[in-house]
């Protein structure tokens, strides 16, 4: 730990080094993450949490038993037979190696200790080597050093566990009861990471909580909102509570990077990657899934990262997170990953391979869960240069039974997109024109719930098309596809069922030349921002599905997030860090009304609070927007209030401040005057106040405008 | 109105002064001559040759006899504002950042920059009636705290003078003995540099611009930060209108910074506030490079802003501005 140095010794320092204190802004130093420079956080449980992590010690050390026992003349055959063996494995440290020798015949003792550069290599090598055979009668028995002392220390008698008694928890859906049902949202920036309510009525965010150095690289809200998860060195943690922030639980996980809850907020996955000691070696990655509640380690993954690398993007660390895929609709029951040739599903009773072993796909690369049901979408390339077609398929879990099973030709890439209720899966597929030179787009379009899953292909009018982006309607029947080959694309939406067709996509209406590049549907449904990021600097507009026009048009200029608030009642768009200036956030209402705006430097991330699904039934949710009108009566008259109490606030506010500058300026006329004597004779006399100055005067200038001389005669005539 | 788009200048702007009656415009850059020009139709009456250096500040006498200009080539100079001679130079071991004259035009304030091992320092000279009575010695020397002073004025009837820079601290001190009198405090203070500092008419209040994307209304008498106006980009230059309540900050991100990013993100507006409610009324485009000067006309009825485009726009103001209710 760093101690603080005097102010005097880092002036020293910086004169030594030639560095000018003065022309450093000690604002502008930005720290890297996950390094805290020797300066802990002031969470004191971090600390003592780093203790009991590095308990030991000699987490890097392992035993490998049952070496063969050999004299002397072949102690060193021995020891470099087992330095072979064990330094393919990781780096051992110099003098790593130790075989004990007895005294009395000079024989080795059957066992060595090896230790390693870090503790990842030395559990590779435990679980590489264990059950190693060297030979017939020697088979390797490898332990972490640490082990020996943790069995040692297990009591001989089993005690019963205390009961604890139960301690009442808050309740920590209490958010939700906000009486004015207004949301939540976290935002970061700087090292501050707050929790703020949208009150959008004031226009202007309700502090809820905030804290500095909350996390040491971002956080995320639980799936239902329930949790606020923050990431550190020692592990994750997760928060939540009625009317503060407290922390609920701690996860271990040394370095962890990556976390993910499981859709139910039962479970959290966390991933770290480590350098290997070889820079030759994939990094080792290590996953574990952890209770949310009761914080128990429920199963972990080691591995190098190329064995989590396949499916995904590929490359060095093509991890593509989140690695585990859970089955939706709530239960938490399955989550899958994709193995080389392999779909594994496990389930979460036991934490195993369902019935025991892994789906067998050739060169599968991408898959998905439906949205509700137990069903996994997976998709197959084309093999054997064109032989054998790339497929789609629906497998039903748990029975791994196949539903059903499209073939598709001269595949270049495909995408998987499933609707949010599960009813239609829609699939993406880029196509090789016959020449193989360029690509063509076409959509499967699969309606799950129909019997025998009937599937209809939409082609796109231009096929010279390149989709932009695609978006279902939550809950609903229609999408959205931006296409196009020229810098302004188009923007069609299409519906699944219409009055006409039934059963059958149609196109509801194509708006041409649009900035948009990206989409971003209400969480209800009807509305959707068309958004042109990036290269658009921030366009919006704000669109109408229902009717099919636009209600508003503006821009936040260069955003680079936009989310909807779970209600689909406010947009958030906010310009992050990768950006230097422009830093902070807006929040609009759904129609595309701008209702205030936040600036913060280095801003991070703005995340709406999620709420869990609703309790009311798809009839009772049509009741209450057929007799909108009469619900709608109390809110409004609500508004109303609150805006006539906001004006009044407003004009109170400016009356005070009105009266207090009035104050001020009385005082200073008072001064001015008495000091206008001082002020007259600073100035030799002269007038010395504004007034004066542009007193009339009335001033004769006399002024010679010509002389001219003339010799008048005059006579001396006289007498 | 339109605005009057005056160029004269070579290299970006550093100052803007009006003389006393309004009808001149002083206008100071880092080429090397400050030029004076009819403040009604911008018109160049003449330039104050002389100078080796960016000149960065200017005063001018309250008769518009003298003027005097603080210059990067380590000199202050007095010149007769009719004919443009030089009347005396002042040498210095660092660059002059900001003059001063006092009321009554009988002293004027000057900061020196820190230099090698110099530190900056505020000096004070007596400015002699008849030029050729003129002396180069200092009445006061204030050696300055840490790094660069960007602006030192006059408190009332001369008792105090009024410094901030680089250390975002705004000082004041007395006048005759060199002590220090005030500080503004860390807390509520600027966080970063103070670029700009300027009194109000009658000198009882002063707004300090800083690159913490703020300004800043205090009591001249008692320091007391009165009113912040918080903006979206570093401010490098206030001014207050003598006639509303309102004052204009002018800034824009860094020059460095500008090539690299859309015109629109620079945001290089005069941007105006209401003085009491602190909220921002409008803004006047127009330059395209970082504001560095901005000046109100005495009358209130124009302003001129100087960009670091090398540009002065001359503003008078319509009838609506007169009008604007919040």
């Amino acid at each position: 730990m760093a101690e603080l140095l005097p102010m005097k010794d880092i002036e020293a320092t910086a004169s030594r080094l030639g560095i000018d204190l003065s022309t450093i802004d000690l604002h502008s130093i930005r720290l890297p993450h996950s390094d805290n420079v020797g300066i802990d956080s002031d969470d004191e449980d971090v600390l003592n949490e780093e203790n009991l992590e590095f308990e030991s010690g000699f987490g890097n050390i392992i035993v490998v038993d049952n070496l063969p026992v050999v004299p002397k003349e072949k102690f060193e055959k021995l020891e470099s037979v087992i330095r072979k063996i064990y330094s393919q494995i990781g780096v051992i440290k110099n003098d790593g190696l130790w075989m004990p020798v007895d005294h009395d015949n000079e024989k080795t003792l059957g066992y060595c200790f090896i230790e390693y550069n870090t503790n990842q290599e030395a559990e590779l090598a435990k679980e590489r080597t264990h059950g190693y055979k060297l030979d017939r009668a020697h088979i390797f028995s490898v332990n972490m050093f640490d082990d020996f002392d943790r069995f040692m220390k297990v009591p001989d008698q089993w005690a019963p566990p205390e009961t604890k008694p139960y301690a009442p928890g808050e309740n920590l859906q209490h958010w939700l009861t906000d009486a004015k049902a207004r949301d939540q949202f976290v935002i970061r920036a700087g090292s501050d990471t707050e929790v703020l309510w949208n009150d959008a009525r004031h226009l202007k965010p309700d502090p809820v909580y905030k804290r500095t150095f909350w996390t040491e690289s971002f956080v995320q809200w639980s799936p239902l909102g329930t949790y606020l998860a923050t990431v550190h060195r020692q592990g994750a943690a997760v928060w939540g509570g009625a009317t503060t922030f407290n922390r609920l639980m701690r996860y271990a996980h040394p370095q962890v990077k990556l976390i993910d809850f499981s859709p139910g907020e039962k479970y959290l996955v966390t991933y770290s990657s480590h350098e290997p000691s070889n820079p030759r070696d994939a990094n080792r990655v290590v996953i574990n899934i952890f209770d949310v509640r009761t914080g128990k380690l429920m199963r972990d993954f080691k591995g190098s990262a190329d064995d989590f690398a396949i499916g995904g993007a590929g490359g060095v660390t093509g991890v593509s997170w989140p690695v585990f895929k859970w089955s939706n609709g709530g239960d938490d029951k399955y989550f899958a990953r994709i193995g080389k040739n392999v779909l594994s599903v496990y389930e979460t009773d036991t934490f195993s391979l369902v019935d025991k072993k892994s789906i067998k796909v050739e060169n599968i690369i991408d898959f998905s869960w439906s949205p509700t049901d137990p069903i996994i979408a997976l998709f197959v390339p084309e093999m054997g240069g064109g032989n054998q077609p790339a497929r789609v398929s629906l497998v039903q879990i748990p029975s791994k039974e196949e539903l059903r099973q499209k073939n598709l030709f001269s595949v270049s890439d495909c995408k998987m997109y499933w609707q949010s209720n599960g009813d239609y899966l829609a699939v993406h597929v880029d196509r090789f024109t016959k020449t193989k030179k360029s690509t063509y787009t076409g959509f499967e379009l699969f309606y799950i719930k129909e019997r025998d899953i009937p599937i209809e292909v939409l082609e796109l009018e231009n096929k010279n098309d390149k989709i932009i982006s695609f978006a279902w309607e939550p809950k609903g029947h229609r999408f959205a596809v931006i296409h196009g080959d020229n810098p302004k694309p188009d923007v069609s939406f299409y519906s699944m069922r219409t009055a006409q067709h039934t059963g059958r996509v149609s196109k509801l209406t194509t708006s041409k030349g649009k900035q948009a590049n990206a989409l971003f549907w209400s969480p209800v449904g009807h509305f959707i921002v068309l958004a042109g990021l990036k290269g658009f600097n921030g366009q919006l507009e704000f669109y109408n599905v229902d009717d099919l026009e636009t209600m508003a048009t503006t821009e936040h200029f260069m955003a680079t997030d936009i989310e909807w608030d779970p209600t689909g009642r406010y947009v958030a768009t906010a310009v992050t860090s990768v950006h230097e200036m422009e830093n902070g956030f807006n929040i609009w209402s759904f129609n595309g009304k701008h209702l205030y705006r936040i600036l913060k430097d280095h801003f991070f991330q703005f995340l709406w609070r999620p709420r869990p699904p609703s309790f009311l039934s798809a009839e009772k949710e049509e009741e209450i927007s057929k007799n909108l009108k009469k619900y709608s009566k109390k809110y409004e008259a609500e508004d109303q209030d609150v805006s006539l109490l906001l004006s009044e606030q407003e004009r109170e506010k400016r009356r005070l401040l009105k009266e207090e500058w009035e104050k001020w300026v009385n005082e200073w006329t008072r001064l001015h005057e008495e000091e206008k004597l001082y002020r007259q004779n600073l100035r030799d006399g002269e007038g010395s106040d504004e007034e004066e100055e542009y007193e009339a005067k009335d001033i004769e200038v006399e002024e010679v405008m010509n002389v001219t001389e003339e010799v008048i005669d005059f006579e001396y005539d006289q007498e | 109105m339109r605005p009057i788009l005056m160029k004269g200048h070579e290299r970006p702007l550093t100052f803007l002064k009006y003389n006393n009656d309004g009808d001149l415009l002083f206008s100071c850059a880092k080429d090397h001559n400050p030029t004076v020009w009819f403040a009604d139709n911008g018109e160049r009456l003449g330039t104050y040759r002389g100078h080796n250096g960016a000149v960065w500040c200017c005063d001018v006498s309250r008769d518009s006899g003298r003027l005097i200009t603080g210059s990067a080539d380590q000199t202050v100079k007095l010149w007769n504002v009719q004919t443009g001679q030089q009347l005396f130079t002042f040498n210095f071991d660092s660059p002059a950042r900001s003059v001063d004259f006092s009321v009554g035009d009988k002293l004027a304030v000057i900061t020196s920059d820190p230099f090698m091992e110099l530190t900056s320092a505020i000096h004070v000279k007596r400015i002699a009636r008849d030029p050729a009575d003129q002396t180069g010695e200092s009445v006061l020397v204030l050696k300055g705290p840490q790094g660069r002073i960007n602006r030192a004025v006059w408190g009332p009837l001369n008792r105090t003078i009024i410094s901030g820079g680089e250390d975002a601290v705004i000082r004041i001190w007395d006048a005759e003995t060199g002590k220090l009198l005030q500080e503004s405090d860390k807390e509520s203070g600027h966080k970063k540099t103070i670029t700009s500092l300027v009194k109000s008419a009658d000198g009882s209040h002063f707004l300090s611009g800083s690159l913490d994307k703020s300004a800043r209304l205090w009591d001249t008498r008692t320091l007391t930060l009165i009113k912040t106006y918080v903006t979206e980009r570093p401010v490098n230059a206030v001014a207050m209108s003598p006639l509303l309540d309102h004052v204009v900050l002018g800034g824009g991100q860094d020059a460095s910074a500008v090539t690299t990013t859309d015109h629109r993100a620079g945001k290089f507006e005069a941007k105006f506030y209401d003085k009491i409610l602190q909220e921002e009324i409008g803004g006047v485009k127009g330059h395209f490079g970082p504001i560095n000067a901005l000046a109100f006309n005495p009358d209130g009825k124009s302003f001129s802003s100087g960009g670091e485009d090398g540009y002065v726009r001359l503003h008078h103001f319509d009838q609506d501005y007169f009008n604007i209710k919040l």
